[in-house]
């Protein structure tokens, strides 16, 4: 199986505070990986490290093989990794539709491009919204306009930070629908959630960090039958 | 703005000389020079969010090269139009590199330094500039063999430049590019991580800009057939900056607006009272206060408030 992330003996720093330890995972193409673990465990940390916000001091990120780390943002953001931040971060002063293209890249070798039809086909309520500004979009609808942009740059990788943070319940639901389709076209993904549920229900790799280092790493069914484990890791289920 | 609308408009400026006094007429190729001026600085507040205390070079850095070309080097206006839109454009390429070092605040001192290095050059280097005394003597271009010294026909002259000047500025706000530059003002960080170089897109953006500031420049020297180093200080920059605000930043037409506002009590209301500078801190306040986010769309959003209350009385 071809190897889409690998982290290997990640370290990263804010200024002098040592925030991830030695964090090593692999992501398979074609899976998703949820990145699980309580509030301050480096999870954020760990995104903002492979999209280059805050370079690893030391390891190896590879992406498909090839060595990122030390490239820039948009470098990274140009070999193919997406990203769908948390808190949503649209453009409020742009339209729904020039969120879309501004995000738009070209890819070379993907069988089904994703397009401004496509996302509106996976997110038909953004139909008649295109001419609006995305600052006066729902919660639930400036996380699909995320999700959307996202998807616009053909991303090899996907991650995705908290994407149903702050949603009502039945718009979590559409967005872990909206997963498993991106999952069933064999997008990889990389998923960090404080809704365990819905991350243990996609993913089929799971990674727990716990103050900045791997405390469990292995398949999703284990963590789903050891009710210790997410006891321990991440509090009550 | 509806066609007729737009029709209207086009018949306003065209018949305009036609109807005005001279002094009218030439009151409006200033303003015309200074909405070019705002809106190429809009560029940059507006779209780009950032804040330039220096877009005074490029109006005053065109207009001196100008000039010392056609009295120092006896070039004529074909020549001297098109090598000093290049030097200048290239001067932006570099003050663009020094300055966009730093964003906000840095950014806005920056462009502040570079151009009092420039204001203070002019005033000192008395063998280029003539310093205080400015470069006189120069004549304004005569395009297709037509005089411009008669009000109506500068007039003319200076309405065509501008209508393509802004029409150009709208066409790079509206564009993909103009897009991702919005984009970089909302977010910059999300941006760089959708693959895109934020700080490319603020360069050229910058160097855009000057090149417009450097239109406005010639039609200035050309208008003034003088230049002065007073062009170039940071009342220059001050006034554009105001011109921006006050009209509204990141709308078309609110540095037009704005550019109408200063020049009208700059020239106008200068006649009749000394101190008109303290009229226009009044004004700009009267602004800020009631209409933050500038007169164009202050007053869109009255009108609407005025129309929905109109209507809910009905």
């Amino acid at each position: 199986m071809t190897e889409a992330l690998s982290l290997s003996g990640i370290d990263a720093l804010y200024g002098e505070s040592h925030v991830l330890h030695q964090v090593s995972f692999n992501l398979n193409a074609g899976r998703v990986l949820a990145l699980l673990g309580r509030n301050g465990a480096g999870k954020t940390t760990c995104m903002s490290t492979i999209i280059g916000f805050l370079p690893p001091r030391a390891g190896e990120i590879r992406l498909f093989g090839e060595a990122i780390g030390k490239l820039s943002p948009e470098t990274i953001s140009r070999k193919g990794v997406g990203f769908v931040p948390q808190g949503r971060r649209i453009f409020p002063s742009l339209t729904v539709q020039e969120n879309l293209a501004v995000s738009r890249q070209k890819r070379k070798g993907v069988a089904m491009p994703w397009t401004l039809e496509r996302v509106i086909e996976l997110f038909p309520r953004m139909k008649n919204r295109l001419q609006q500004l995305a600052g006066s979009l729902s919660g639930g609808e400036q996380q699909m306009l995320a999700i959307g942009r996202a998807l616009m740059g053909n991303p090899r990788v996907l991650l995705m930070d908290e994407p149903s943070e702050g949603l009502a319940p039945l718009i979590v639901a559409e967005v872990g629908r909206t997963l498993l389709r991106l999952k069933q076209e064999g997008q990889s993904i990389v998923l960090v959630e404080q809704n365990i549920k819905l991350a243990l229900g996609l993913a089929d790799e799971v990674v727990i960090l716990n103050t900045g280092r791997v405390a469990f790493s292995g398949s999703a069914g284990q963590v789903r039958s050891d009710q210790a484990l997410i006891t321990q890791h991440l509090g009550v289920f | 703005m509806s066609r007729a609308g737009w029709v209207a408009l086009a018949a306003a400026l065209l018949g305009f000389p036609l109807v005005g006094g001279e002094y009218y007429i030439n009151l409006a190729s200033q303003i015309f020079i200074a909405a070019i001026f705002a809106a190429s600085l809009n560029l940059l507040v507006g779209y780009g969010g950032l804040p330039s205390l220096g877009h005074a070079s490029w109006l005053g850095l065109a207009a001196y090269i100008s000039a010392w070309m056609s009295l120092k080097l006896g070039l004529a206006h074909w020549a001297t139009a098109p090598l000093a839109l290049l030097a200048t454009t290239l001067v932006g390429c570099a003050f663009g590199w020094v300055s966009l070092r730093a964003t906000g605040l840095g950014f806005l001192m920056l462009t502040l330094a570079l151009s009092q290095v420039l204001w203070g050059t002019a005033y000192r280097w008395v063998s280029v500039t003539d310093g205080d005394n400015g470069l006189r003597g120069l004549t304004r271009p005569t395009p297709f063999g037509i005089s411009l010294d008669d009000a109506a026909s500068f007039y003319y002259f200076a309405l065509a430049i501008t209508a393509v000047a802004v029409w150009l500025m709208a066409v790079f706000v509206a564009s993909p590019f103009g897009v991702a530059l919005r984009g970089t003002r909302d977010q910059a960080r999300r941006m760089s991580a959708l693959g895109h170089d934020v700080w490319l897109i603020r360069w050229i953006t910058f160097v855009y800009a000057a090149f417009w500031g450097a239109v406005s420049g010639l039609l200035f020297v050309y208008y003034n057939k003088y230049i002065h180093p007073a062009s170039l200080s940071i009342t220059a920059s001050a006034e554009g900056l105001l011109a921006v605000i006050a009209g509204g930043s990141a709308t078309l037409a609110g540095p037009i607006v704005g550019a109408v506002i200063v020049m009208i009590l700059k020239n106008y209301v200068s006649g009749f009272i000394e101190r008109w500078n303290m009229l226009l801190g009044f004004v700009f306040v009267f602004i800020v206060i009631f209409m933050p986010e500038g007169v164009v769309p202050g007053v869109r959003r009255l009108f609407g408030r005025g129309m929905r209350a109109w209507r809910s009385r009905r």
